[in-house]
């Protein structure tokens, strides 16, 4: 493999990283799923180039699914959710910018620590994609756990998805990766859009999930 | 694809959940579940008279059968109860007939996704079925769309989607970790594959890897303090759901688990997966069994019950050896019986009472003697008194490890104690006392109930020898 080929694969990598930081301080519906949109854009962007350098044309399916699915219908589907809902307002963070992107910042390196070391037998380029999968997997988790808004969770765990989707392909030959991504991205549509969120609009006139706090399981 | 014994327990679910989702009636469609239900029950005993053959998909081994027999039968009981226990949602409204379409659907759908998973030989292929099964049960615990069902499936999906996706970084990394012995494609993903060249993978991959499925799967078997999904959904959903997330979809999670750890036994030179998965055990235990004490929902009770029972299974298998595996098959099999028994239990009882709170049910066993003394049964079975099943399998447990481990064990059982006691205690003022709220009597089925707690009473006193010869098989496999 030519250090050009590496370099690209490396960009790419790190930028889905770096987009997964931009997600984790938007403090807005809008912008945070314009970000997630970009960060759908990039993956699409290095599971093709992985097509190219691995010579897995099938690969380049999953990268058509990650650009046509995940970086334009789901967002622009949770943006007329979101206007149709109302609640384009900021959202609200558990802890504060700061301690996020602190805490983003380790996972980051936690992952980098575990993964390089690790793997010394693979080669560079399926080492380096696994632990930048790794922190976006991490850094999904974070975003999940740091918002209290429903919408923000599934944007969380989308991106969340992009990272496995990077560590499968970076898997040079793993089968099963069209289809595991196919799986997802249907059942992230099906689950998500379909039923949840209009089911929790019927009933709570919100998306908050502060406001199902309320109705805590353990009945008093 | 030639169909045997192998698709077609994977076949008729699947069918089955095409047709219910189209047929009207739900008073037919139940009898249909039913059917469907025995059918596959039945193709599964026949994989031990012709043991059909594996491919690069589907596997059966003495491991699997064991719980594809478990899965379906309880699966076809509860189909049962669920036919009784849905007339009475449909009477008074909680379930309309369109609800019901999607819900017995669902259940073939969820009974599909379970044998695939434990059939499947690729492990990127159980994965998905395991995907599969957390979403089909997502969705009925929600189908309620009270604020509690609503919130509880909510809290289910993330956490469940969270557990699915670590389990699938696992999978990756055990794929990473194959390919440059196995070689690229479909090879590196086959379990038989797998096993037989573990013991050259690098070992340092297979630990981290091992480490994403403990933490991914662990979620899916309810482990503490992964748990945290299991007491609202199985609170909240319908009670035929809660008797089939207990008695066999936290299994199905374990199973997946047990894969791995057979295969990194193969590999010297990697962590032992057994100390990890006896530590998560016993957490599990102390902390369900603590918990206990405070609950004010009956299903909630019982759902923490079900995490202390499989921390002792977790214990039992993380253990290992012969003897400790024994005890832990036997242990998950009275516990899917007992436990699915109970929930029929209680969900005619919450029925009749209109209530799940423990504080508003009374004096069962004066108001619904049939009931109370049945659950009561199964009370005595799951806090492991003697000479039911429980008993059995628990004293086995402890007597197979404490010799290895006394402080181990030691902590264990005063788990097991400190649950007894809780749970008798919220039993007894549900089960005795002054009788509390509506005394109608129960249009329910026992028989489902009673054939589980009879087969448990059973195994208390007497074990088939070719049960034993089965089980032991298993457990040596299990190493």
């Amino acid at each position: 493999m030519s250090s050009l080929q590496f370099d690209i694969a490396h960009l790419l990598a790190g930028s889905l990283v770096l987009a997964s930081f931009m997600m984790l301080y938007q403090d807005r519906l809008y912008a945070l799923l314009n970000v997630y949109a970009m960060h759908a854009g990039v993956l699409a962007l290095s599971v093709a180039w992985q097509a190219y350098v691995q010579q897995a044309p099938h690969l380049y399916l999953t990268a058509a699914i990650a650009l046509v699915f995940k970086a334009i219908i789901i967002p622009v589907a949770l943006h007329r959710i979101i206007k149709q809902l109302g609640i384009h307002r900021e959202i609200e963070n558990v802890i504060g910018i700061g301690l996020t992107m602190m805490a983003g910042i380790g996972l980051v390196a936690l992952s980098m620590v575990v993964m390089l070391r690790v793997t010394p037998g693979a080669d560079a380029l399926a080492r380096e994609d696994l632990a930048f999968a790794l922190s976006v997997v991490l850094l999904g988790l974070l975003i999940m756990v740091t918002r209290r808004n429903a919408v923000s969770q599934v944007v969380g765990f989308m991106s969340l998805e992009n990272g496995l989707v990077l560590a499968a392909t970076g898997a040079k030959g793993m089968p099963l990766v069209v289809e595991i991504s196919v799986a997802f991205s249907v059942l992230i549509a099906f689950i998500v859009i379909g039923i949840f969120l209009f089911r929790i609009r019927e009933r709570f006139d919100s998306v908050d999930v502060q406001a199902l706090d309320r109705f805590r399981g353990e009945r008093r | 694809m030639k169909i045997d014994a192998l698709t077609a327990i994977l076949l008729i679910p699947a069918i089955s959940a095409a047709l219910l989702a189209v047929l009207p009636g739900y008073a037919l469609t139940a009898r249909f579940n039913v059917v469907a239900a025995f059918a596959t029950f039945l193709t599964s005993l026949s994989l031990f008279v012709v043991e059909p053959n594996s491919g690069q998909y589907l596997l059966v081994d003495d491991l699997n059968k064991v719980f594809i027999v478990l899965t379906t039968f309880v699966g076809f009981t509860t189909s049962v109860f669920s036919a009784s226990y849905i007339n009475h949602e449909v009477e008074t409204g909680r379930l309309t007939p369109a609800f019901l379409r999607f819900y017995h659907a669902m259940y073939q759908t969820l009974m599909f996704a379970m044998n695939l998973a434990l059939v499947a030989n690729n492990i990127g292929l159980m994965w998905v079925a395991v995907e599969v099964a957390t979403l089909t049960t997502v969705l009925m615990v929600g189908i309620y769309r009270t604020h509690e069902a609503l919130e509880a499936a909510w809290k289910y999906f993330i956490l469940g989607s969270v557990g699915i996706a670590l389990a699938l970084f696992g999978t990756i990394l055990v794929y990473m970790a194959a390919r440059p012995v196995v070689g690229e494609g479909l090879d590196g993903m086959v379990w038989t594959v797998l096993v037989e060249h573990a013991s050259q993978f690098d070992p340092a991959l297979l630990n981290v890897a091992f480490v994403f499925l403990l933490l991914g799967y662990g979620t899916k078997v309810g482990l503490a303090p992964l748990h945290a999904w299991l007491p609202d959904a199985h609170a909240e959903g319908p009670t035929p759901i809660s008797a089939v997330l207990s008695g066999l979809l936290l299994n199905v999670a374990l199973y997946a688990l047990l894969r791995f750890k057979m295969m990194l036994a193969v590999n010297p030179a990697a962590i032992a997966p057994g100390p990890l998965m006896v530590t998560m055990g016993l957490i599990s235990v102390i902390f369900a069994s603590l918990m206990l004490y405070r609950r004010r929902d009956i299903k909630r009770m019982f759902a923490y019950s079900s995490i202390e029972h499989m921390g002792i299974i977790v214990f039992a298998f993380g253990m290992g050896g012969p003897l400790a595996n024994f005890a832990g098959l036997l242990h998950m099999t009275m516990h899917s019986l007992t436990k699915s028994a109970i929930f029929f239990a209680v969900g005619h009882i919450a029925q009749v009472k209109g209530t799940q709170k423990i504080a508003d049910i009374g004096g069962l066993t004066v108001t619904n003697p049939v009931l109370g003394w049945g659950l009561m049964l199964g009370v005595v079975a799951i806090v492991g008194l003697p000479p039911l099943g429980i008993f059995m399998s628990e004293f086995l447990v402890v007597s197979s490890t404490f010799a290895r481990a006394p402080w181990l064990t030691g902590i264990l059982v005063l788990g097991i104690i400190i649950a007894l006691g809780g749970l008798l205690l919220r039993a007894g003022s549900v089960m005795f006392g002054e009788p509390k709220g509506p005394t109608a009597p129960a249009e329910a089925s026992y028989v489902p109930m009673f054939t589980h707690l009879a087969l448990v009473a059973l195994a208390g006193i007497y074990l088939p020898p070719a049960l034993v010869t089965g089980f032991t098989n298993v457990a040596k496999l299990l190493g």
